[in-house]
């Protein structure tokens, strides 16, 4: 126990462990929500602690922030179709039927055989081997950025990271298909302090994410931890309704979606040639060309998140449907 | 010296925290417990960056440190207030029959 902080990182993997049990077992909804809004930031915690910022960060706001806003709009649609379990019964219905056995227990042997996947991987794994360290630092030269993990993530597995950008496009595409004919749930009316707040707050956050992803270069951050502080704006905007999404805005973001996958492709594509394999960015001009596929895949992370979070495609509906559905809202979803 | 005040306003801020955690699980209803927590915690937080800030190296992380003061201030002064908002809307729709109950 030479280390000072030896106590602290104990108690901070009880504590994570602890919440994961926590999360799974409570029987509210809302309350496991809430309980994994925190196990994510003890997480991101534990990555710092791990020293890799990069990853906390990821965790922190793709993991934490935009996961835990899109499982709090999700519960409020449940419970918008649904109702609580309380108002179901003075209702006169009868609550949803329970989660079939066969089911649990497949769930369960599914995670029990990753668990044990993970563990075969991290038992097999050499104790103290050399690791990527010396490659990754011998080909820093080439890569045409300073920061190791963005040279990893961006130019030696850029194919990882552009099947990473197609996942949120694809996720993207099967929401507005599946909501297409979901009715919205009225959006609860958070009042002028909030929009206040959110005025107060998007400029910072613009410049935040803007500034997360061009730090991305030399330090932690980069395309996705930006991305999806940006998002934020976009969340920020929606709950305050200063921006209210369109029908005549899907061929924009439609754009916004694939413009990160379309760009990240088409660079692979177009370096290609001369002796160069896909991915392979001629030395001169990697910086370049790495901030650009950070800069439009920011973008698209950013809107196609706001997206998910709006949920349903914005299609148009029968004349004086939509502003009267929204305003009647009463807040269900701190349940 | 300023290691010691340092030392001093981070321990006075824990206590805050502990006293607004201790208030969110003493006290009876919601808004006696978001009393507790928004003004503890705020409170806790000030002191807190205080004493990180008498240990900063340089102005531009003090600088940083206010930041995230402020804006975890008013982060949090928001929610508490979109909580309470919340919890007296619910309240009026359950009815006066079972008033308080939260």
């Amino acid at each position: 126990m030479s280390d000072p902080l030896a106590i602290f990182d104990l108690l901070l993997a009880v504590a994570i462990v602890a919440l994961a049990l926590a999360t799974l077992s409570v029987r509210d909804l809302f309350a496991a929500i809430v309980l994994f809004v925190v196990f994510g930031l003890l997480s991101a915690l534990a990555w710092v602690r791990l020293s890799a910022p990069d990853v906390a960060l990821a965790e922190a706001a793709i993991g934490t922030g935009v996961t835990g806003a899109l499982l709090l709009k999700t519960l409020h649609h449940l419970r918008h179709v649904t109702g609580t379990p309380e108002r179901a019964a003075m209702r006169g219905m009868t609550p949803g039927a329970p989660v079939p056995m066969p089911v649990i227990w497949a769930n369960a042997a599914f995670c029990g055989l990753i668990a044990l996947g993970l563990a075969v991987a991290f038992l097999g794994a050499p104790a103290a081997g050399p690791g990527f360290d010396a490659l990754v630092a011998e080909a820093m030269p080439r890569s045409g950025v300073e920061h190791p993990v963005t040279a990893v993530l961006l130019n030696f597995r850029a194919y990882d990271t552009l099947m990473e950008v197609v996942v949120l496009l694809a996720a993207v595409i099967a929401v507005w298909q599946i909501e297409r004919g979901l009715s919205e749930a009225p959006a609860p009316v958070l009042g002028e302090v909030f929009e206040g707040f959110a005025r107060l707050t998007l400029p910072a956050i613009v410049v935040l994410g803007t500034y997360l992803l061009w730090k991305g270069a030399e330090a932690p951050g980069g395309a996705f931890q930006g991305g999806a502080v940006l998002a934020a704006v976009g969340l920020l905007l929606l709950l305050a309704r200063l921006y209210v999404p369109q029908p005549s805005h899907r061929p924009l973001a439609r754009w916004a979606f694939v413009l990160g996958t379309g760009a990240f492709a088409a660079v692979a594509l177009l370096v290609t040639g001369g002796g160069r394999v896909a991915f392979e960015y001629p030395a001169e001009h990697a910086k370049t060309l790495i901030l650009l596929i950070e800069g439009v895949v920011t973008i698209s992370i950013a809107v196609t998140l706001a997206a998910l979070f709006h949920g349903r495609e914005p299609v148009a509906m029968a004349p004086g449907e939509a502003p009267a559905a929204s305003r009647s809202g009463e807040a269900r979803d701190a349940g | 010296m300023a290691d010691i005040l340092a030392a001093g306003l981070m321990a006075l801020g824990a206590v805050f925290f502990i006293a607004g955690s201790v208030g969110l699980l003493r006290f009876p209803d919601v808004y006696c417990r978001l009393h507790a927590l928004t003004k503890a915690d705020g409170l806790g937080l000030a002191l807190i960056a205080l004493g990180v800030a008498l240990r900063a190296d340089s102005f531009g992380e003090v600088f940083r440190i206010l930041l995230i003061w402020f804006f975890v201030a008013v982060a949090s002064a928001t929610g508490g207030h979109l909580i309470a908002a919340h919890a007296r809307r619910s309240d009026r729709e359950a009815g006066e029959g079972e008033a308080g109950n939260v």
